[in-house]
């Protein structure tokens, strides 16, 4: 692959290369990582500007609006206006907040965030580190994102903003828990963790969102309430808790939160993309374009699915939230682990676990909704109790 | 050991203990947690640097993860650690005592201790793969008997908070 578009002409490996005379080792390991940093944020940069562009137009659209039409054609300075507002505006720090925290939860908020994009295959070469433990490493990284919006939560000296960050720790510990079984069923599949393997495996058998279904609506669900999204952002809910644990926070810091969270919707959906949808496979017909191309059309695929869900759904109520993860998607990612156990013990043909899985998702979901109807998200204890009638 | 993991080592291991000191010193326990993730994060660098991939992703998702968000929950339920922060304990003398009998220990086992690597018994398989078969095939009873125990304690504390 060696001097292709399909991997920039592998300029990374050019330049260590080139330097591989004059720098000790542990200098040019230093070098390699900072290509692949200055890489990652080629692709990023550009994309948070793209991304707010796409989720603002599509809202639009989606609420019979124009959205953004005035800056630029189609509104596409949009983004940079607001980029340009928001450094403007004053940054308070309000009295009584615990400075030091507060003004580091932007900062490491980025942390989780970034460290995700180390395993995500943009093509057969281009990933800064094939980890062995690939998917164990996404788990790890994502399990970290509680502790900046707790931080901010917590240093703001604000009910509302402490009321978010609870609501954020009970929302990430539930949902932690179908996340990373949806993906178990997927690793017994590959017989790896490796995200490159992951991929490959998929070339030499069907897509995996063929042959796990089940898994692929546990994890789309676990990890959009992870990205405290819309049907699941009780986190920042406006109408109750005002902005959740950003309440305080204004001009530069506020943006970085918000800039944050365009860019874990990128790392899921291009998880999402790399996991279940043939990462940077193309589709049968279109061979011709290169592999980073087809991941990147995927990622921004995704994330507009993400826009339309939001545009689309209530949000739910932080009880509801609860239930559907530990009375709905539990039960559900545990008979899935048990019959994609047996269908791997076996050794299926992929066609037909791809036939078998299909019909339990559909009869699963059905099923399991029909026998224990609305009780998932319906709340216990909120029952009306009668007056008991005063005895003249 | 060669520069490179010379250096990440002294980086890491002065990350470690500063932020373990901290964790220890300071009087508000929010900031206390904070230190005990960055203290976790390098002793995760650490398995990194010694080829422990799988090692230093657990110590992030049970530690860093699990343990300090049941941490924060702890001190949210708590009413008086949120406005107090830490308060100073009577029972500084036996901390003391026992803190200064545990280095003696420890240190006495770090002298004595020959610290010879065992060629040939010492593990090469770091793989994902060798650590599996290990876990389900040769020590699989001592991981069952671990997971019946861990699910005892879990319906105990269910049972508890639902008396």
């Amino acid at each position: 692959m060696n001097g292709d578009i399909h991997n920039f002409f592998n300029i990374d490996g050019a330049i260590v290369s080139a330097l591989s005379g004059i720098l000790p080792a542990w200098a040019l390991v230093i070098v390699a990582g900072l290509i692949g940093i200055i890489a990652l944020l080629v692709f990023l940069v550009p994309s948070q500007l793209a991304t707010i562009w796409i989720e603002r137009k599509l809202i639009g659209r989606f609420q019979i609006r124009y959205g953004p039409n005035r800056v630029g054609l189609f509104g596409l300075l949009q983004p940079l206006a607001d980029a340009v507002k928001i450094v403007g505006k004053e940054s308070i720090t309000p009295a009584g907040v615990d400075k030091w925290v507060f003004w580091l939860a932007p900062i490491v908020t980025f942390i989780p965030a970034l460290l995700v994009y180390a395993v995500i295959p943009f093509g057969p070469n281009l990933i800064l580190a094939d980890l062995d433990i690939g998917i164990l490493y996404l788990i790890s990284i994502s399990s970290l994102g509680v502790i900046p919006v707790f931080m901010a939560g917590w240093s703001s000296n604000n009910k509302y903003a402490l009321l978010g960050a609870m609501r954020s720790v009970a929302q990430m510990v539930s949902y932690e828990i179908p996340l990373v079984l949806s993906i178990i069923s997927v690793v017994m599949m590959t017989g790896s963790l490796k995200i490159g393997e992951m991929v490959s495996f998929q070339a030499d058998n069907l897509w995996m969102f063929l042959l796990q279904p089940l898994a692929l609506l546990i994890f789309f669900i676990s990890a959009s309430a992870e990205l405290n999204r819309t049907p699941m952002d009780i986190v920042e809910g406006e109408s109750e808790i005002i902005a959740g644990y950003h309440t305080e926070y204004s001009g530069f810091k506020f943006s970085m939160f918000y800039v944050a969270e365009y860019t874990n919707v990128l790392a899921v959906s291009a998880i999402l993309s790399a996991v279940f949808f043939g990462g940077w496979l193309s589709a049968p017909i279109l061979d011709l374009l290169p592999a980073w191309l087809w991941f990147i059309a995927k990622i921004y695929f995704f994330f507009c699915v993400f826009v339309w869900i939001r545009a689309t759904l209530p949000r739910m109520r932080a009880d509801q939230l609860m239930g559907l993860a530990w009375k709905f998607l539990l039960p559900l990612a545990l008979v899935n682990i048990l019959v994609t156990g047996i269908e791997v013990y076996m050794n299926l043909h992929p066609l037909l676990i791809s036939f078998i899985n299909i019909a339990l998702a559909i009869g699963l979901v059905a099923g399991w909704s029909e026998l224990i109807g609305n009780r998932a998200v319906r709340n216990e204890r909120r029952q009306y109790i009668p007056v008991v009638p005063v005895v003249r | 050991m060669d520069t490179g993991t010379a250096i990440a080592f002294y980086i890491l291991a002065g990350l470690t203990t500063i932020s373990a000191i901290m964790v220890v010193s300071l009087r508000n326990i929010f900031h206390s947690v904070l230190f005990l993730v960055l203290s976790f994060a390098g002793i995760a660098g650490i398995y990194v640097t010694l080829n422990a991939e799988f090692v230093a992703a657990i110590q992030v998702l049970i530690y860093a993860g699990a343990i300090v968000v049941l941490m924060l929950f702890a001190m949210m339920l708590t009413t008086n650690a949120m406005t107090e922060g830490n308060p100073a304990g009577h029972l500084r003398p036996p901390a003391m005592l026992t803190a200064f009998l545990f280095f003696i220990t420890v240190a006495y086992v770090g002298v004595v201790t020959p610290w010879q690597p065992r060629a040939a018994s010492a593990p090469t398989d770091f793989s994902i793969n060798g650590i599996a078969d290990l876990l389900f095939n040769v020590y699989v009873l001592p991981f069952e008997i671990s997971s019946v125990l861990l699910l005892v304690a879990m319906i105990g504390a269910i049972v508890l908070a639902r008396d």
